[in-house]
């Protein structure tokens, strides 16, 4: 972040984005613009219309209307649901990052662990294989990886160790916007919080953009500058993150931030 | 010059899960602050003070008036402000020490009380430096630094968090009850902590229940009864 107000321009620009599954909404008129290193948190409990908002973000549905645009390499705007297939496919593989709740759905199961990582970085035509294994002893270190385990398959990975391999083969290829859906659901507390702590070093130390949809509030305080809440496919409100949990102005947050638990 | 200036701030809640029963905070507020002061917010419990510190940093929000705060030489009203600009607001121009450290699973007190140095661009090493110059100033146990606060006691939290809020060089510096849970040698050094900042010119708002270190910092007292909201008959 510059400390001029004003002369930045934001990396992705959200208009009216509305998705139908047939006549049932999955969201409506979403509207945002985010900036590069900014981390936004969409929250909502599950129904509300979050995760299809994080597939229709991140052109793996396709929305009944509405625009996505994006700020390409070549500073070119981009609706990305025209690109073309090869566009959309340059996209995935090197300048966007997704994460899955489930790493099963992220990782290649039944190659290395190295082959994982190795595999975002032969996709944008590195072809030195010492080069390659480097550069993926590397990340897997950086997500606290053991080099020993490089030649493992992920099958034989804990549950934590599958997300953090995860996120090392998201981020080898130096994307500069991450999708994460759930990213620490379904792990043991203690796992989460090496996660998180893990996943704010990276984001802050790289300066990703980053969309997190999560209905953990705890997730969102930690992880996010700005959040939005979604209820029923709409955002109902939106806002920097704590004031948005300490100050909540709709019933609807006002209920999610009064549900929490106090350890 | 104004560091800060207030004006005309009124906050209401609606509590949504109570039939939407409004509760009215302050009205009305107005006041100035300037570099090398410290103006402490007096008043009893309820009052509001802890609301506007809060507002002033953009953590609650307004329902009307304006927060004019310096930032590199221009005036920007952080009332109307966007999360964006709230943002580099605190990162460069406003700090605020809360009353409570929220701590961050895994994090050492020691990075906990260097990142807004390190998120900032200062070396790693020389924002660890001067952590432990000021955790040692504070005299927190050396052998707690390489630990995460979380099960470190009221005080031992108070000093971490006192510390990662006075290791910046913010021009407006935002103090919620910093010496609450500290014994008197404890409250002299943030006393002395406090008289330091003034002479760097930095311009100080904070609650301070404690009568003695309440007259050792302030300058001015600045009543927040005088904006108690006029409850209609």
């Amino acid at each position: 972040m510059s400390h001029d107000l004003s002369n930045q321009e934001p990396l992705l620009r959200v208009e009216g984005l509305t998705k139908y599954y047939g006549a049932r909404l999955g969201c409506a008129d979403v509207n945002f613009e985010l900036w590069p290193g900014e981390v936004l948190a969409i929250v909502g409990e599950s129904g509300s219309g979050k995760t299809t908002l994080l597939n229709s973000l991140s052109a793996t549905l396709e929305p009944t209307s509405g625009r996505t645009l994006y700020r390409m390499r070549d500073e070119q705007w981009r609706n990305i649901y025209e690109l073309s297939e090869a566009e959309r496919r340059f996209l995935v593989r090197t300048d966007w990052g997704f994460v899955h709740q489930n790493p099963a759905d992220g990782l290649r199961m039944t190659v290395s662990a190295g082959a994982n990582v190795g595999e975002r970085l032969m996709a944008v035509g590195d072809r030195n294989y010492g080069h390659i294994r480097e550069t993926a002893l590397d990340w897997l270190g950086r997500v606290e990886i053991a080099a020993d385990r490089i030649d493992d398959q992920p099958r034989s990975f804990s549950g934590g160790m599958r997300q953090r391999l995860q996120i090392a083969r998201n981020l080898v290829t130096g994307p500069r916007l991450v999708f994460m859906d759930e990213p620490t659901g379904g792990l043991d507390v203690s796992v989460q919080a090496r996660l998180l702590d893990l996943l704010r070093g990276l984001v802050g130390e790289l300066g990703l953009a980053a969309i997190v949809v999560t209905h953990d509030l705890a997730v969102a305080r930690l992880l996010s500058h700005r959040m939005m809440v979604m209820k029923d496919g709409r955002v109902i409100e939106a806002g920097l993150t704590d004031r948005v949990l300490d100050d909540p102005r709709e019933p609807y947050t006002q209920l999610l931030v009064s549900s929490i638990l106090q350890v | 010059m104004t560091a800060l200036s207030v004006q005309n701030l009124s906050k209401t809640f609606t509590m949504h899960l109570r039939d939407g029963v409004v509760l009215p905070v302050v009205a009305n507020v107005n006041f100035d602050l300037h570099p090398g002061e410290c103006v402490v917010l007096g008043g009893p419990s309820g009052a509001g003070k802890s609301s506007i510190l809060k507002m002033v940093y953009g953590n609650y929000g307004v329902d009307a008036g304006a927060i004019r705060l310096q930032h590199h030489g221009e005036v920007v009203d952080l009332a109307t402000a966007d999360p964006r600009t709230v943002l580099t607001l605190r990162r460069d121009s406003i700090g605020y020490v809360s009353q409570f450290l929220r701590t961050v699973p895994r994090v050492s007190a020691l990075d906990v009380v260097a990142e807004p140095l390190v998120i900032r661009g200062t070396d790693k090493a020389e924002a660890r430096q001067r952590a432990r110059e000021l955790l040692a100033r504070l005299n927190l146990p050396e052998r707690l630094w390489s630990l995460p606060p979380a099960t470190f006691s009221g005080g031992e939290q108070q000093r971490v968090n006192i510390a990662r809020g006075f290791i910046t060089h913010h021009p407006v510096l935002l103090l919620d009850e910093p010496t609450a849970s500290l014994d008197a040698t404890n409250r002299a050094v943030v006393v002395a902590m406090i008289a330091e900042k003034k002479a760097e010119g930095v311009a100080l708002l904070g609650i301070f229940h404690d009568e003695d270190v309440r007259n050792a910092v302030a300058d001015r007292i600045v009543d927040v009864t005088a904006f108690a909201p006029k409850v209609a008959a």
